[in-house]
Parts: C-alpha cells; structure tokens; sequence
C-alpha cells in the first residue's frame, strides 16, 4: 500500500488542472487574436479606465488587510486564553457561516446598513447620527472585513496555541514584564501566522468583483469587475488575460513572501 | 483590574461574533417575514417555507448544488489521500514541488483560477457542462483535503506498521488497521472543508458552468438585480440550521468523554 505511484493519479490531475489552466492565461495574455505575440494586454492595465479599479482595489484591500490584522490579533490572544480543548469548536465558530450561502451573506449587509436599515433604526432610537455607508467604499471595506475575517484570525490562532508555555514562563521567570513577554517571545512566534493571515486576506480582497458589485451598487468598479466584464460582457478574453496576469504579480509576491517567513507552513487557517 | 480586563475580553469577542454573526440572524429573519421585499418587516409567517417546496428552480439549484459539493469532496478525498499515502515515499524534493503546486488554487485568486480554467477548457474543445463545474471543484478542493491529511501522516510511527508485516499481515490488512485508523481524523475533517467550499463557491462556478446550469450561488447571483426570492432565505435557514444542530451533536459528545478521562 505504500508506493510512490499511488501519488501519480494526482500529480497528472495536478499537471493537467492546475499548471495547465495556469499556461492557457499566460498564453491569452501575451498574445492577440492572431496568435501573434504581444504585449498590449498588458498594458491596458495603464488605460485610465483599468489603472483607477487598480488603485482603487489596492487602497481598499490593503485598508481591510489592515483591519483585519488589528481586530484579528487580539481576538486570537483571547480565544487561546478561554480555550483549553475546544480547538476544533473555535475553528468551526469561525467556518460554521460558510453553509449560510456566501452571495446572501454579503447581501444581508445592504439590509443592515440601508438609510432605513437595521443598524441607523437602532442608531436613531439611540439619538446618534445616522450611518449613510451603503454603497460607498466603506460599505466594500465593511464587506471585505466581514467575509474575510476569518482568514485572518485563524492562521494567528493556530500559531499562538502552538507556543510552548515554557517558554513564555522561562521569560517571566527570568525577568521579562508581561509587556516583554509579548514583543519577545509572542510576537515574534506568531510572525508566519501573520503573514499567512494577511496573504489570505488581501488576495481575496484585492481580486474580489462580488463584493464591490453587491455593496458598492454596482458603480464602484474594482479589479475583479473589471476583469469580470471582460470575460462576460465584453468577451475580450486576451485583454482579460492580459490584466489577470498583472493581478498574478501581487499574487506571486504574496506567495514568495508567505514562503520565506512561513517555511514550515505552520500559518494554515484550518 | 483582572476582573474589567476579563471583562473586556468577554465584550470584545461578543462584538466580534455579532459582526460575523449578524447578516446570519438577518437572513434568518427575513425568512420568516410576510412581506415580500427585504426593506419592511409584514409580521411573522411560515408561507416562504411552503412555497420553497414548490419552487422546482430553486430546488433543483439545490440538488445541483448538493450532488456537486458531494461528488466533487469524495472524489477530491480519494485522490489526495492516495497523494498523501504516495507523497511520503517519494524524494524530498520532488515532495516539495508537488507540495506547493498543491497550494496554488488555494493562495490563488478565485477569479484567476476560475478564468484559467474557462480558458483551458474551452481551449481543449470541453464544452461546459456539469462535468467541468465538477472538475474545478475537485481541483479546488484537493489543497484542503491533502492539507489535513498530511500532518496526520506526519505523526505515525512506521514501526507498528512494520512490526505488522513482519507478524505477517498483508500489507493491506496493516494498512486497513493501522495506518487507515490514524489518518481517519484527518481525511473526515478533509471532506467536510471540501464540501463546505464547495457549497460556498461562486465564482469558480460561474466561470466554469453552462448557461442550462445552476447552483444556489449562481441562481442568487442571477437574482440579485431583480430581488431575492424569500424562498432562499428559508432554504438558507433550514439549511444553517441543518448544520448547526449536527456539529452541537457531534461536538457535545467527546467533551463529555473529556471530562470523565
């Protein structure tokens, strides 16, 4: 039962759906309708049109990768403190709104933040100011935190447990106040959770057209619109290529810089 | 002071189930609602639940989108476990190559990956259909799969499964009762992250499928600019509901056992 050649039905399946796939974008986005190569897919990015829903995608994804490690940090120092053997239940808490479909979930949000939604009734019965966000850049962001939060808190949550409390009481016992404790030792253990958190936040985030289509109302175009529409509506798909494989550059950096802080893998979120 | 600092603690996790929570309890809500649109509340009724039931659209979304998640996990289990069982015979490097052209779909844009493979499939003359949607979600799926298997893996002592051959079981018969027992774990949580992705993907699914096709995303996709049937809020409900009452009952039962160890 145990022989290298049980792997090869998946290496095939690997070579066939996963570099392969990868090879056809390469080839669509270097060349034209001829065949014939070039490189004007590529920099259709700088059309101004493109170059906007670049920066646009780049300054939100990085504001809610930001957000997401502030609020994800602290939350999985606590979940470690409560959570004695119930490893597996933290992580199903976080994976559990996975089955109520992803699509109403985002949707849910216009419900919650409508001008005459959830949050500004409770708001106005509470006499604050009402909470005009559906449909800006903010409600995206909002959108971006919500769906991917979890991407972040676990692969920090899987790092921290996985700290020896000796080390910790090693410090202590040698002097090193709680503040020490955790710039010395904490923070820096916890450095590949970090960097996988933020890959697995900011890809998603950076690429995403549905999110900006179900909460920016449809005029807030990023990135992943713009790709979109070129595969469904306008059926440019070289000049979709084009624009995908400079996506694949944030990608691949994000990779490289996973795998030189992460070598050992020891960042999954699940 | 520990007293407001465990406080605190308690009130910051509190607000942050509720913003992950929150849409879930919205959508809920809206499930029981009488009236039709989202925005105003008509008081309480159960009508969506009977008129799902008579939805043929939304409940063949539904079996699509079950039998998808299904075929597309169990094939993915079987082929990464097999990867797995392969992978630790082979050289270290080789190893690691396969490793982390494994990670690609996961670390990849959905987007790029669901591009990459209308691409490839168009270029290689396969019309889309179901089976490409079903080939999409395997490839997406293995990473999960082969990932929470592979530790597991990891931990076994070879020389029980030795000291079995040279006690003279088959192979096979040690295999089924050594290593099988300890890698269980893994490949269970492994289809269960499978299918939920699965059941959750959007994008990859509209990039790959027919137009004659529909899962439960891309219906309500679909249905986003003309307004949500409120029969797939009360899908959704049931099928949160479903879930939640099963993992209550399979966690409950070994934290009891916990406790009298």
């Amino acid at each position: 039962m145990n022989k290298k050649s049980l792997a090869y039905p998946y290496i095939i399946w690997m070579i066939g759906f996963i570099v392969l796939p990868l090879i056809m974008v390469v080839y669509y986005g270097l060349t034209d309708n001829t065949g014939s190569f070039t490189l004007d897919n590529l920099t259709e990015i700088l059309v101004d049109y493109n170059y906007k829903a670049l920066w646009l995608a780049l300054g939100l994804s990085l504001i809610s990768t930001l957000i997401c490690l502030i609020l994800a940090y602290p939350l999985a120092m606590i979940l470690k403190k409560i959570s004695l053997n119930q490893h597996s239940f933290i992580i199903l808490l976080f994976i559990l709104p996975m089955w109520m479909n992803f699509l109403l979930r985002t949707l849910a949000w216009q419900t919650l933040l409508e001008r005459n939604g959830v949050i500004n009734s409770i708001l106005s019965m509470l006499n604050l100011p009402k909470l005009n966000i559906i449909n800006t850049p903010y409600a995206i962001i909002l959108g971006m935190v919500y769906n991917f939060l979890p991407f972040m808190v676990l692969p920090i949550y899987n790092v921290i447990v996985k700290i020896d409390p000796n080390v910790i009481n090693a410090g202590k016992d040698l002097g090193a106040s709680n503040v020490q404790v955790f710039t010395k030792i904490i923070l820096p253990l916890s450095v590949p959770g970090i960097i996988s958190g933020i890959t697995m936040v900011f890809i998603p985030a950076l690429t995403t057209f549905v999110i900006s289509d179900l909460l920016g109302g449809g005029k807030i175009l990023l990135i992943g619109n713009v790709i979109e529409q070129e595969f469904t509506q306008a059926g440019n798909w070289h000049v979709g290529s084009g624009m995908s494989l400079v996506l694949m550059i944030f990608i691949l950096l994000s990779m490289a810089i996973l795998a030189k802080y992460d070598k050992k893998g020891e960042g999954t979120a699940f | 002071m520990k007293k407001i600092i465990n406080f605190l603690e308690k009130f910051y996790m509190v607000l942050i189930f509720l913003l992950l929570y929150a849409p879930i309890i919205t959508l809920i809500v809206l499930s029981f609602n009488k009236s039709r649109t989202r925005a105003k509340w008509g008081g309480f009724s159960l009508k969506w639940y009977i008129s799902l039931f008579e939805d043929e659209a939304i409940l063949n979304a539904l079996y699509t989108t079950l039998i998808l998640a299904l075929l597309s996990a169990l094939i993915a289990t079987i082929l990464g476990t097999m990867a797995c069982l392969g992978l630790r015979m082979m050289k270290k490097w080789s190893r690691n190559t396969v490793m982390s052209i494994t990670n690609i779909p996961m670390l990849n844009s959905d987007i790029v990956t669901g591009i990459s493979f209308m691409l490839l499939f168009i270029g290689i003359g396969m019309k889309l259909s179901f089976k490409t949607v079903l080939i999409a979600h395997i490839t997406f799926n293995l990473p999960y799969v082969i990932l929470s298997i592979m530790p597991k893996l990891r931990q076994i002592n070879m020389n029980t499964y030795e000291a079995a051959l040279d006690l003279g079981a088959s192979p096979s018969f040690a295999f089924r009762k050594i290593i099988l027992p300890d890698i269980m774990p893994g490949i269970l949580s492994g289809f269960l992250l499978a299918f939920t992705m699965s059941l959750d993907d959007f994008v990859i699914t509209h990039f790959t499928k027919s137009p004659g096709i529909d899962t439960l995303s891309t219906k309500i996709y679909t249905e986003v600019r003309k307004g949500i049937k409120p029969e797939m809020y009360a899908l959704s409900t049931i099928m949160f509901v479903t879930v939640l009452v099963l993992l209550l009952i399979i966690n409950l039962k070994p934290a009891k056992k916990d406790k009298k160890a």
